[in-house]
């Protein structure tokens, strides 16, 4: 669609701005603030430069933190994509049984995630839980708060319970736009399943994948509540990811320099990551138009 | 080469019927994988304690709604819902209210700034909350928020705003601006025209917005937790805090989750086509 230039646009969306600025610049700009920044209390700040960045830059816990996030991450995705478009291929293209498929998928999606850790919390414990039980009577030597193995094995199995659907659901939508005139062509060309797939499905899935991939991306690397719940970033540091990190940093330590540091950072890498999504965006737009 | 292909394609052919088969099994895995977590939690909820650390069962041997008795009696308790659902619903009218102006502008001017603004937008829901606990805290402490409904809502608005304004974007792009036009010519004023013509039209991309500004609000719990202590505090934060203390009344907290998801649960059906479209900021 072809729009109008007007400026006066702006006025519509004033009070957006004026509102995302309070929330979302005047913190940002606290934050900016006290990574350049040192105090001995009494609300006497003086320059630091950039110590803190350094200071975090070079911090080995900081580094670990950073693999184990990228390593979390990773494996969601490892297994998260694919798994998605596999469902996403079993669901029943229409009529009731997709209704069914559609609302039964999303409900993990719409728990609060912290109902998210009680529940696999509950599940993985060998008293209670169905799987702890279950792994106990096989004789497995079982328990997610002693284990790093365990713990990361119950975190990453939360998190394909709690995601994967929303990777199923955009590659269902994805499928859903594909005109039944090109399974038409595949069948006259005696196109094999794969080949269907790979050369049908897999290229107008394209758009709505490269959106999951980044939308599963983010979410898993900002990471919170589900981990902290669960193991609380234990045991040990074995599931302490960066925002567990940063929030026991800030909030816990009231280390105010290294921590407002470490959130630049992290949001650099985020800034970065929003790009390539906008980017993808707005060709997937253009190439609609067309 | 023909002779090969038929040779090829034959055995497919006859394979297509257990592939069928294959894919309901696939399906019926995955459903059940989905429901047995929440099963679970369902069963909990209707044991006592003493059921539930006595002996493991599958299904709760002598059903009992004392849980939830004991939730909806016990102040205590109850107040965290009416807390979540205040902020909340608070938050969603906020989100809503500017991020219709602003979706209209975006999806029908080009404007100075307008991409960049865009983008920005985007940026901030994609902002870890982690970043903004703290400052967060500071800002609505320094300014006598704290503990108040409204400065959840306020807070929540960094992320729903943008997904709001992306949403509804996604949803009025799809409205021929033929419409505007002719409401014009026929004479209406922008406020007129945006209330009486375009918002029925975009209504379902209205209620499918709201829904995800009021389930974004009301699964998030690091900031609503930083945020408050005793006035304001969510229920996802009261259920946190038991965990931790010793001697935990498993039934109830089970009951607590339980009570969590029948929102999004009693919603979902009427927004189950526009999901995904939901979750991928209104486009796909």
């Amino acid at each position: 669609m072809d729009k109008v230039q007007n400026n006066k646009a702006w006025f519509l969306v004033l009070p957006v701005l004026v509102l995302v600025a309070f929330s979302a610049v005047i913190p940002l700009m606290t934050v900016v603030n006290y990574s350049v920044q040192d105090t001995f209390g009494n609300n006497v700040f003086f320059w630091e430069g950039l110590g803190w960045f350094q200071e975090v830059l070079t911090s080995p816990q900081v580094h670990s933190a950073f693999g184990r996030q990228l390593m979390f991450s990773g494996i969601i995705l490892a297994i998260q994509i694919p798994l998605g478009i596999a469902i996403a291929l079993c669901m029943p293209k229409r009529g009731f049984w997709a209704s069914v498929c559609l609302v039964l998928m999303a409900l993990p999606l719409l728990i609060p995630w912290n109902v998210v850790g009680t529940i696999w919390q509950i599940l993985g414990r060998a008293d209670i839980g169905l799987i702890g039980y279950t792994l106990d009577i096989l004789n497995i030597n079982w328990n997610y708060s002693r284990n790093p193995v365990h713990a990361w094995i119950i975190v990453v199995t939360m998190d394909v319970w709690h995601w994967t659907s929303l990777v199923a659901l955009l590659a269902y939508a994805g499928l859903q736009s594909i005109p039944q005139a090109y399974y038409q062509a595949a069948k006259i060309d005696q196109a094999s399943r794969w080949k269907v797939f790979r050369y049908i499905e897999l290229p107008k899935m394209q758009g709505v994948l490269l959106i999951a991939i980044l939308l599963r991306f983010m979410d898993s690397f900002m990471i919170y509540t589900e981990p902290f719940v669960v193991t609380g970033g234990g045991p040990g540091t074995a599931t302490s990811f960066l925002s567990i990190d940063l929030v026991k940093m800030a909030l816990g330590q009231f280390d105010l320099g290294p921590a407002a540091a470490f959130s630049i950072m992290y949001f650099l890498v985020i800034l970065l990551v929003s790009w390539v999504f906008y980017t993808v965006m707005t060709n997937l737009d253009k190439a609609e138009g067309r | 080469m023909a002779v090969t292909t038929d040779t090829y394609t034959a055995p497919a052919r006859s394979f297509a019927l257990p592939k069928i088969r294959t894919r309901h099994v696939v399906m019926v895995l995955y459903l059940a994988f989905m429901l047995i977590p929440i099963y679970w939690l369902v069963k909990m909820s209707l044991q006592t304690n003493r059921e539930i650390m006595g002996s493991f069962t599958l299904w709760p041997q002598n059903p009992t709604l004392d849980n939830y008795r004991t939730i909806l009696t016990d102040r205590s308790w109850y107040i965290g819902y009416i807390n979540s659902i205040t902020y909340v619903v608070m938050n969603t009218v906020l989100s809503l209210a500017v991020a219709l102006s602003a979706a209209y502008a975006f999806s029908r001017y080009r404007f100075i700034g307008d991409k960049h603004l865009f983008f920005w937008l985007l940026t901030n829901r994609m902002a870890p909350p982690a970043v903004f606990a703290l400052p967060f805290f500071q800002l609505y402490s320094s300014v006598g928020l704290f503990d108040t409904h409204i400065a959840v809502a306020l807070a929540h608005t960094l992320f729903n705003v943008p997904l709001a304004v992306w949403i509804l974007e996604g949803f009025m792009r799809g409205v021929p601006k033929e419409i505007d036009e002719t409401a014009y010519i026929d004479g209406y004023s922008f406020p007129r025209f945006f209330v009486k013509i375009f918002m029925p039209l975009i209504a379902s991309g209205i209620g499918v917005a709201a829904f995800f500004c009021f389930m974004f609000s009301w699964v998030e719990l690091l900031l609503s937790r930083t945020l408050t202590a005793v006035n304001a505090q969510p229920i996802t934060s009261i259920m946190t805090r038991t965990v931790g203390a010793s001697g935990i009344d498993w039934g109830v907290l089970a009951a607590a989750g339980v009570l969590t998801i029948v929102p999004g649960a009693l919603v979902i059906y009427f927004v189950r086509n526009y999901i995904a479209k939901g979750f991928a900021l209104g486009r796909v």
